[in-house]
C-alpha cells in the first residue's frame, strides 16, 4: 500500500515541490513576526515557539523513524550538541568580541549579530551530523533494532560529557545566552525543515528510504545501498535536531545538562508516532497538539501534584501499536482527507 | 594490591547483577529478535517486591527460622538470616515472572505478526508506563531496604595499609547469582523446556511445525527471564540499599550492551559480557574518573558493533529470506 500511494501523491502535491511557495512562507512568517506580538499575548507566543521547535523535531524525527523505518531515541542529544554549541559560541563571540555583537553605546544587540547567530545555528546542526553520523554509523550498518540502544546510550553519553566540561559550565549549566531566537526565526527554520524534509521524501532518495523501511532484503536485492540511505537519513535528522538545540536554546537563555534528557527524545517520538509514521503534515499536527497539550494539562498536574502526562503518553502508546500501528494520519497527509476515496483506486492492496 | 583485589570483588559482585539482567535481555533477544526495554523495570519491581516483602513480613520470616535453627525466636544467626534473604529473593522471583507474563501476554503477544519496530515501540511505551506509574505508586523518592544482615560485619584482612574489607553481603549477591546461573543452564541445555526454546530462537515457523507451542515457550521465557531480573533487583537492594522507581533504567541498557558484549542471544556470552562490563566499571572508577561510568558501557557499544556485531562468543549468522 505505502509505495503505489507515495507515488499517487507526489502528483497530486505538485505544487508543493516548487520553491516559490515555501519562500512565499517564510516571508509571510515575518509577516506575522512583526505584526503578532501586538495582537497575542506573550504566554501565547512563547507556546507558538515551542511548538514551533518541536514541528522542526518531530518532521527530522519522522524522516528516521518513520520514512526509513529505523527506530532513533536520542534527538534529544543531538539538540543537546548543536544547542550546546551555538550558546558557546555566541556567548563566547559576546565575551571576547563584543564590539562585533553588541553596541558600545546603547549595550543592545548589533543588527549584524544576527548573520553570527545564524552561523552559530549551521554550525550547531552541522556539529550534530557529524556526531550522528559517528554514532549512527557503527549500529546502522546492522540489520535489527540497536540504533535505538545506542541513540539511548549515546543521550547518556552526552550528558556525562556535558557534566565533565568546564568550557560549557559542566553542571552548572551554561548561563547569559543572548535571546535571538523569535518567532520569526523558529518558523523560518520550520518552514526549511519541511520543505527539505518533504522534498528528500518525494525524491529518488526517497523511495530508496521507503523501500528500506518496506523490506530491507529486498531493497538490497534491488541494488540500494541500504546503509547509506540510512546513514543519510540519520544525519539529516540529527542535523535538523541540532539546529532546533540551537534556537532552543537562545530562546531559554540557560542550558543545563539536564535540559535534554531522555524525556525530551520521548516527547518528540510520541509526536511523529502519533501523528503518523510518514506523515509530514501528521507531525506537524501532533506536534502542535501536544505542546498545546501540555500547557492545557500544567493546572491539572498542579492540582493532583503528580506527573500524570508521561504515564498517558507511555499508554497512548501501547495502546496506538495496539489498535492503529499506524499512527493516526498513517502515511497520509492531511491534504489526502479532503481528496475523497478516488484517489485510492490505482492502489494494488 | 588489596586496593586492587577490593575493585575486582566490587566488580564481580556488580557483574554478577548485570549477568542476572542481561540474561533476560539475552533470552529474549534470541527467541524473539526484540530488545524487551521493560526489562530494567522488571527488575526495579523486584527489587520493590523485596523491600516490601522484608519491611512487612521480614521480620516475621527471619523470627520462624531463627525458631527453627536455634529454638529462640529473638536470637539471630548469619544462617537466618541467610534463608530469610532467600525466600525474599524467591518471593520477588515469582512476582517478576507473573509480571512478564502480564507483559507478554498483553502487551507483545498481540503484536507477534506486525513489524519490529512496533513492538520496539510498545517495549518503550511499557518502560515509561512503569517508570512513571511506578513513581506515582511508590513515591519518587529513594526507599531504603530494612537491614536483615544488621548484627553482620564485614570481613576484614591486612593491616591498615593494605586493608581488604569484605561485605559478606557482596559473597551472597555473588554466590547466588551463580547459582541461578547454574540453574539456568541446567534449564536451557538439560531439559524438555529448555530444548523448545533453543528450537524458537533457531526457527520460529520450523518449531511451530514440530509441534512446539511456540507462544507458551515464548511466555515460559519471558517468565525466566523476568525471574532472573527480579532476584538481580532484590539484591542490588540489598547491597546498596536504595531503591526508587526509575533505578531500573540504566542498569537495564548496561545489561543489554553487556549481553551485545558477550553476543546477543548467547547465554555464556551474556554472562561473560556482564562480568567484564562489571570489572572495567569498577576499575575505571578506582583508577579513572567516576564520573565517567555511566557512559563506559555505551562506548564499549558502540565499539563492539563496529569491530565485531556478534559480539566475543557470537556466531554470525547468516541472513536468509
Amino acid at each position: 500500500m505505502g509505495l503505489s500511494n507515495q507515488i499517487d501523491k507526489t502528483k497530486s502535491y505538485a505544487g508543493l515541490m516548487s520553491l516559490r511557495w515555501w519562500l512565499l512562507a517564510i516571508a509571510g512568517t515575518w509577516a506575522l513576526d512583526y505584526l503578532l506580538p501586538s495582537m497575542l499575548s506573550p504566554y501565547i507566543f512563547q507556546i507558538l515557539v515551542l511548538a514551533g521547535i518541536n514541528v522542526i523535531l518531530s518532521v527530522s524525527l519522522n524522516l528516521v523513524n518513520g520514512f526509513t523505518g529505523q527506530f532513533s531515541m536520542g534527538h534529544a542529544g543531538f539538540m543537546a550538541v548543536g544547542g550546546y554549541l551555538s550558546a558557546f559560541l555566541t556567548t563566547s563571540l559576546v565575551e571576547h568580541r563584543p564590539d562585533l555583537m553588541i553596541d558600545p553605546v546603547t549595550g543592545e544587540l548589533l543588527g549584524t549579530a544576527v548573520i553570527f547567530y545564524f552561523g552559530s545555528l549551521i554550525l550547531g546542526g552541522v556539529a550534530a551530523t557529524l556526531v550522528g553520523y559517528i554514532v549512527g554509523l557503527p549500529s546502522l550498518r546492522l540489520r535489527g533494532d540497536y540504533l535505538a540502544i545506542v541513540t539511548l546510550g549515546f543521550g547518556e553519553i552526552i550528558r556525562v560529557i556535558l557534566l565533565n566540561t568546564d568550557a560549557v559550565g559542566g553542571a552548572r549549566g551554561l548561563s547569559g545566552i543572548k535571546q535571538f531566537t523569535n518567532f520569526g526565526w523558529v518558523f523560518t527554520f520550520v518552514v526549511i525543515t519541511v520543505f527539505c524534509v518533504w522534498r528528500v521524501v518525494h525524491s529518488a532518495h526517497g523511495r530508496i528510504l521507503q523501500s528500506i523501511r518496506e523490506d530491507e532484503i529486498a531493497a538490497t536485492a534491488m541494488g540500494v545501498n541500504t546503509t547509506q540511505g540510512k546513514v543519510r537519513a540519520f544525519a539529516m535528522g540529527a542535523f535538523f535536531a541540532g539546529v532546533a538545540g540551537g534556537l532552543f536554546a537562545h530562546y531559554l537563555t540557560t542550558l543545563n545538562p539536564g535540559t535534554f534528557d531522555f524525556n525530551r527524545s520521548f516527547e518528540v517520538i510520541i509526536m511523529v508516532v502519533l501523528g503518523g509514521m510518514g506523515s509530514i503534515s501528521g507531525s506537524v499536527v501532533a506536534a502542535i497538539v501536544l505542546t498545546v497539550l501540555k500547557e492545557a494539562l500544567r493546572p491539572l498536574q498542579q492540582y493532583t501534584g503528580v506527573d500524570l502526562r508521561m504515564v498517558i503518553y507511555a499508554l497512548v502508546l501501547i495502546i496506538m501499536m495496539l489498535a492503529r500501528p499506524k499512527g493516526i494520519f498513517g502515511t497520509k497527509e492531511i491534504g489526502d482527507l479532503f481528496r475523497g476515496r478516488k484517489k485510492v483506486k490505482g492502489d494494488l492492496t | 594490591m588489596a586496593e586492587f583485589i577490593q575493585y575486582l570483588i566490587n566488580g564481580l559482585s556488580q557483574g554478577g547483577t548485570y549477568a542476572l539482567i542481561a540474561l533476560g535481555y539475552t533470552m529474549v533477544f534470541g527467541i524473539l529478535q526484540l530488545i524487551n526495554f521493560a526489562h530494567g523495570e522488571v527488575y526495579m519491581l523486584g527489587a520493590f517486591t523485596g523491600l516490601y516483602t522484608s519491611k512487612f513480613a521480614g521480620a516475621q520470616i527471619s523470627e520462624l527460622f531463627n525458631r527453627l535453627l536455634n529454638g529462640a525466636p529473638d536470637q539471630t544467626s548469619t544462617l537466618a538470616a541467610i534463608l530469610t534473604s532467600i525466600v525474599i529473593v524467591l518471593i520477588a522471583m515469582v512476582v517478576c515472572a507473573l509480571v512478564g507474563l502480564c507483559v507478554e501476554r498483553l502487551a507483545y503477544r498481540p503484536l507477534r505478526s506486525s513489524p519490529r519496530i512496533n513492538l520496539l515501540i510498545t517495549a518503550v511505551g511499557v518502560s515509561l508506563f512503569f517508570q512513571y506509574s511506578g513513581q506515582i505508586v511508590f513515591g519518587s523518592d529513594p526507599k531504603a531496604y530494612p537491614d536483615l544482615f544488621e548484627n553482620l560485619e564485614s570481613w576484614t584482612f591486612g593491616t591498615d595499609e593494605n586493608i581488604l574489607v569484605i561485605n559478606p553481603l557482596q559473597v551472597f549477591v555473588f554466590v547466588t547469582a551463580i547459582v541461578l546461573m547454574l540453574i539456568l543452564r541446567h534449564i536451557i541445555f538439560h531439559t524438555r523446556l529448555g530444548r523448545a526454546m533453543r528450537a524458537v530462537s533457531f526457527n520460529h515457523d520450523l518449531a511451530s511445525l514440530m509441534g512446539i507451542p511456540t507462544d507458551r515457550v515464548i511466555a515460559a521465557t519471558f517468565m525466566l527471564g523476568s525471574a532472573l531480573a527480579g532476584a538481580a533487583g532484590v539484591m542490588v537492594g540489598m547491597t546498596y540499599p536504595k531503591v526508587e522507581p526509575l533505578m531500573g533504567s540504566l542498569p537495564g541498557l548496561k545489561a543489554f550492551c553487556a549481553a551485545v558484549l558477550g553476543g546477543i542471544g548467547n547465554v555464556t556470552g551474556a554472562v561473560l559480557g556482564s562480568f567484564i562490563l562489571g570489572l572495567a566499571e569498577a576499575l575505571l572508577s578506582g583508577y579513572g574518573t567516576p564520573t565517567y561510568k555511566d557512559a563506559l558501557a555505551f562506548a564499549i557499544l558502540i565499539l563492539i558493533l563496529l569491530v565485531k556485531p556478534s559480539g566475543l562468543l557470537g556466531v554470525h549468522r547468516t541472513e536468509k529470506v
